[in-house]
């Protein structure tokens, strides 16, 4: 199988291609306003590095920020309502607390509480009222929200309230978009309807996004199927981003931290990458990315999808040394312009990678490299601004080695935190090739009360189970399935045993089918 | 040490009260965060918290605590109706024959630091500054007002449905078995109020100014980021028990409890040693080796060393670096009846406690 994969970051588009595990050719181009020029020019030149005609392709894998972008401008976001189900519980927090309110506004954000939700235990809070239902979308409906996101209150145990509404209001008024939250986040009622809401919100902007993908895919003559890549490093349908687009808000890192897990053939270990600006700093396990536990900041918003848990720095290749003590290095850089203004591209700003060149860790540049005085501990606070973050961003003691990838990966030492660095190749298209590898996944998290029937390896099973038929819907072949996380955790404080148990699987993408 | 009085709460300063809170949780009692919420939309419908000195009250006026009893983790799902305080305050009257006059917060650390302001703020009633804990304590009996034979009944409870529950029990203890029974009932978490007091007993039990103190610590670290816990040492009369990076959390569940272990390896001046803090929800014991840095009723609360932010042994993780404070208990905790009830040994630590200006 021939796989193109592209990433769209703020700075460069990169494209890769590659048959099975293989590394084909690559590209990078400068990421334009209208996104898809850049992904036009970056897939032409990396076909043509590859030597492949763009028939021979089997699939297109994109990884965009189009969406995350959209969000932090704050523009093109459809009006939006939320249906929240749990009356008579839930009045005392309202939808869209703690929001900014221009966010809010700009989605001219409403909504309407009504009957419905379940206890921890699954237990219905109040039955679902078809009627009270229904008016409510009507209301919602006619301020002019055309997006409708829904919530219900443990959701994650049981969803298939969720799943009434959505047939209730399809059936009823067949016009409008529905967003369900229960296929979005996880535990947290107000974070999971928080990502709901901005996912709805984005719908229109994703059918737009997915529409031009199609039309340059034409032009490209690319007539193979397309995905685009989860924040989780696993693939989600065209079709699907046009549902649940914030799912690949964080594909960026999830693809540069995959990619250079296979890169390097090292599934277990740190990545580092660092760009023009900032450095990015994680963990993968078995060549996936380590979720952030709890809940996650989205443009001032507190949601809880599965995001990859990544610490970044203001230190890149452009980062300007400031020489006055006490020194610095970052965290403002020169960004795109490295090439004109860091000395040893003949410029006039003393920057981080002029720091590297003086110190003999690269070759880069036509100019000689500056003479700076204070090079040592220039090179000692380099190091502990990468250690420091490498250190915070271990979960073991285990001497796991360091991935260094992106540009200024040449920058790095030859160990950091005591652990060994690798630099593989192609690392600095590391970001598309993880958007080129991705494979299908399954996730589900539920509560499960474990009693006299029901053991804690019982309960885990049948998840898994959930997780794998999740994933097989997703083209993953059933054969290639294997788990990727199991974890449970006993919620305290309350007697009798009940497990919080989330599972993913993995799987490789099947063709047939498609 | 100059803490401002606290005497009005708007819905800036519970910011700050909701961060100290979670200080004061010394790493338990769950997190502030929605208690806040609730209190950000009640002070939003119906008006600020006046903030009051108990002793400006007469000696008959009755109290109110007002606490969550349950799971934290049921109330980032289910949030109540809104409604529960104002059906649990004619509950209590009508078994006393008396007017509540003001609300108290029960634990001043974690969850219950933020709930009791949304209550007194929808019902129009001053809070007391003060609480029963200065911190969190994981059961209902663990309150200073057991150690003036104050019964916690008559206690009432109410869930978000408006089913009301009222308690005539012999002992707390009976009170914490039944309540905790009923609440898993009613889903897992509710609404109650416990130890109705008088405004005299309270004079003599209450431990006093722990709203204006959490509020005082939070604006520290609102402030002061990562530089907080070194103010806090010094205004608090704490002591820095160490700096270090978590190297390993050995987590397991007991009846209830999240009990483990967090081992740390130290950073900066803290370099070549070693430490560890027990939890059993709460952090209740430091060591360096075999040397005792503090242990419970003296608060042990950690920061995350980056960002100042106070860190719960529910999110703890490996790789954190981490600022370790011992603040001391308020001298309330240090009698011997106290220590049997909240000390080392109840929590099955074969140590002696022995106050924090002492080790």
């Amino acid at each position: 199988m021939i796989r193109v994969g592209v990433d769209v970051g703020g700075t460069n588009t990169d494209a890769v291609v590659m048959e099975e595990k293989k590394f084909l050719g690559g590209a990078k181009s400068p990421t334009t306003v209208d996104i898809l020029t850049g992904v036009e020019k970056a897939i032409k030149a990396a076909l043509d590095d590859a030597k492949t005609s763009s028939d021979a392709i089997d699939v297109l894998i994109i990884g965009t920020t189009h969406f995350v972008n959209a969000l932090v401008q704050r523009t093109r976001l459809a009006p939006t309502g939320l249906i929240r189900m749990c009356l008579p519980s839930g009045s005392s927090i309202l939808p869209f607390a703690d929001w900014p309110k221009a966010l809010v506004n700009g989605m001219s954000g409403s909504f309407r509480l009504v009957k419905g939700g379940y206890e921890m235990d699954g237990r219905e809070i109040s039955p679902l009222d078809k009627e009270e239902l229904i008016n409510a979308v009507e209301e919602l409906s006619a301020s002019g929200c055309k997006q409708i996101a829904i919530s219900s209150v443990f959701a994650t145990v049981r969803g298939d309230m969720e799943d009434d509404a959505l047939e209730i209001i399809s059936k009823a008024m067949p016009d409008l978009s529905i967003t369900l939250s229960k296929s979005i986040g996880g535990m947290g009622l107000l974070e999971r309807e928080n990502a709901a809401i901005i996912n709805a919100s984005l719908r229109p902007l994703a059918e737009e996004v997915v529409d031009s993908f199609k039309l340059l895919q034409k032009s490209l003559k690319l007539s193979c199927p397309m995905f685009f890549t989860r924040n989780d490093g696993t693939l989600i349908e065209a079709k699907e981003v046009i549902e649940l687009p914030v799912l690949t808000f964080a594909c960026g890192p999830t693809n540069s931290m995959r990619g250079a897990a296979f890169l390097s053939g090292l599934q277990d270990a740190l990545v580092v990458d660092v760009g023009g600006t900032t450095t990015d700093v994680g963990e993968v396990k078995d060549g996936f990315p380590r979720l952030a536990g709890t809940s996650v900041m989205v443009a001032d918003v507190r949601t809880n999808f599965a995001m990859p848990d990544v610490i970044s720095i203001g230190l890149g290749g452009g980062s300007i040394i400031d020489l006055k003590e006490p020194m610095t290095i970052g965290p403002v850089s020169v960004g795109h312009e490295l090439l004109q203004k860091a000395k040893v591209f003949g410029g006039d700003t003393l920057t981080a990678t002029d720091l590297a060149v003086a110190s003999g860790r690269c070759e880069v540049g036509n100019n000689a490299p500056p003479l700076i005085s204070n090079i040592d501990k220039l090179i000692k606070i380099l190091d502990k601004m990468v250690s420091d973050q490498v250190a915070r961003a271990r979960t073991s003691n285990k001497a796991i080695p360091v991935i260094a990838v992106g540009g200024g990966s040449v920058m790095m030492p030859l160990e950091i935190d005591g652990l060994e660095v690798v630099t593989p190749k192609h690392n600095d298209l590391a970001n598309a090739v993880g958007a080129a590898i991705a494979q299908v996944s399954g996730q589900v998290s539920r509560v499960v009360l474990l009693n006299d029937e029901v053991d804690r390896d019982s309960a885990i099973q049948e998840v898994t189970e959930e997780a794998t038929s999740l994933a097989v819907k997703r083209h993953a072949d059933p054969k290639s399935i294997s788990v990727l996380t199991i974890s449970d955790i006993p919620l305290s404080y309350l007697p009798g045993n009940n497990l919080l148990i989330n599972v993913t699987v993995v799987g490789d993408l099947l063709m047939e089918g498609l | 040490m100059s803490i401002k009085k606290l005497s009005f709460v708007d819905n800036k300063s519970i910011n700050a009260i909701a961060i100290g809170g979670a200080v004061l949780g010394s790493g338990g009692g769950g997190d502030p965060y929605v208690g806040k919420l609730m209190t950000q939309q009640s002070i939003e419908e119906s008006g600020g918290v006046k903030v009051i000195d108990i002793e400006t009250l007469p000696d008959d006026a009755l109290i109110l605590p007002i606490a969550m009893m349950g799971a934290p983790t049921v109330m980032v799902e289910k949030f109540p109706s809104g409604n529960e305080f104002a059906q649990l305050i004619p509950m209590i009257e009508k078994m006393l024959t008396k007017p509540v006059v003001a609300i108290l917060c029960i634990e001043a650390g974690g969850l219950n630091s933020t709930i009791p302001f949304s209550a007194a703020s929808k019902l129009g009633l001053p809070i007391i500054d003060g609480d029963a804990m200065g911190r969190a304590f994981p059961e209902l009996q663990m309150v200073t007002f057991t150690l003036g034979g104050i019964s916690a009944t008559p206690m009432a409870m109410v869930d978000e449905k408006g089913n009301g529950c009222n308690y005539d029990t012999i002992s707390n203890v009976w009170t914490e078995k039944l309540a905790r029974a009923i609440t898993i009932e009613m889903g897992g978490s509710a609404m109650c109020s416990l130890y109705p007091v008088s405004a005299k007993d309270c004079k003599k039990y209450l431990i006093k100014g722990s709203l204006s103190l959490i509020h005082h610590i939070g604006s520290i670290i609102e402030k002061h980021s990562f530089n907080a816990y070194q103010i806090l040492v010094k205004e608090l009369n704490g002591k820095h028990l160490f700096q270090g990076r978590v190297r390993d959390v050995e987590r397991r569940t007991e009846g209830g409890y999240n009990r483990g272990i967090v081992k740390l390896e130290g950073i900066d001046e803290f370099t070549d040693r070693k430490a560890q803090v027990d939890f059993q929800n709460e952090f209740l014991v430091a060591m360096e080796g075999d040397n005792v840095l503090a242990t419970t009723p003296d608060l042990i609360c950690m920061f995350d060393a980056n960002t100042g932010a106070p860190v719960t042994a529910e999110t703890i993780k490996y790789g954190l670096a981490v600022n370790v404070l011992g603040l001391p208990c308020d001298p309330i905790w240090q009698s011997k009846e106290a220590i049997d009830m909240i000390g080392p040994r109840y929590f099955k630590y074969d140590i002696d406690y022995k106050p924090l200006s002492t080790l």
